[in-house]
């Protein structure tokens, strides 16, 4: 199983997935987070899936369920550089990711966390 | 690990695999980025339901031409369970496992063939056809 890495800065947690995932990495991603997201006391979590080819039910489930987890341990989760093909392939298969919080890009997805905390954090 | 464009599916990492396969030959067909995304995606699902369902199996990926365009076709087949209800298990969220039951009806959706044969007690045999537009 590959490990993904999960950066700090500042209050929030930045993962960004470079690696085919399989399904051994998803699940331990998820536990790996919600350690990280306690131990730091992380107020938000970033989820940069740019280098992402593909997402199938088991990985869309992954996102939706981290967004959960991490709203129990009071941190907001965005998703962010989701390519086209693949929302497109998403809304397809039939996952919408509702409860999923998403932006265009990396700093979207930083300025977005701010807003919710009632800070700009772009300065 | 592939043999005549066939390969096993006993493991996580043949999931990835099989997906890494798979694109190479969506590639190798000329499909765009949509339908190589689209068809990836189905073979993932599909090879996952082999391997939670039936502890394993194989699928078999080739490149198929009708005279007027080419395509992907990919066979997967396994020696589980069979399903007894095969239009209950075309139902999106539908499932017999842990999953979110969109891996069948929602791979049908991403080609343009699918075809099911399965008997309980005789395992299942899926056969998708991608075709590649323009």
């Amino acid at each position: 199983m590959e490990r993904v890495p999960i950066l700090k800065l500042g209050d929030i947690l930045i993962i960004s997935i470079q690696i085919d995932l399989d399904d051994q990495s998803v699940l331990g991603l998820q536990e790996d987070l919600a350690e990280r997201v306690v131990a730091t006391g992380a107020r938000g979590v970033v989820i940069d899936i740019t280098a992402v080819e593909i997402i199938d039910s088991f990985i869309g489930r992954m996102l939706a369920t981290i967004a959960a987890m991490c709203r129990l341990l009071d941190a907001d989760t965005v998703v962010v550089g989701m390519r086209p093909a693949v929302a497109i392939t998403l809304v397809e298969l039939g996952l919408s990711l509702g409860g999923v919080r998403t932006a265009l890009d990396l700093e979207k997805g930083v300025a977005a966390l701010g807003h919710l905390h009632g800070r700009d954090t772009t300065r | 690990m592939t043999d005549g464009g066939r390969m096993p599916i006993a493991s996580n990492a043949d999931v990835v695999a099989v997906r890494q396969q798979v694109r190479a030959v969506a590639i190798e067909a000329g499909m765009s980025l949509i339908d190589q995304t689209k068809v990836v995606t189905a073979a993932s699902e599909l090879a996952r339901n082999v391997l939670v369902h039936a502890g394993g199996g194989r699928v078999t990926v080739e490149v198929v031409d009708d005279g007027r365009r080419r395509g992907l076709r990919l066979a997967f087949s396994d020696e589980g369970p069979g399903i007894a209800d095969v239009e209950q298990a075309l139902v999106d969220g539908y499932t017999t496992g842990p999953g979110l039951g969109l891996g069948l009806g929602g791979s049908r959706r991403l080609v343009d063939q699918f075809d099911l044969t399965s008997a309980p007690g005789e395992g299942t045999t899926i056969v998708v056809t991608k075709w590649a537009r323009g």
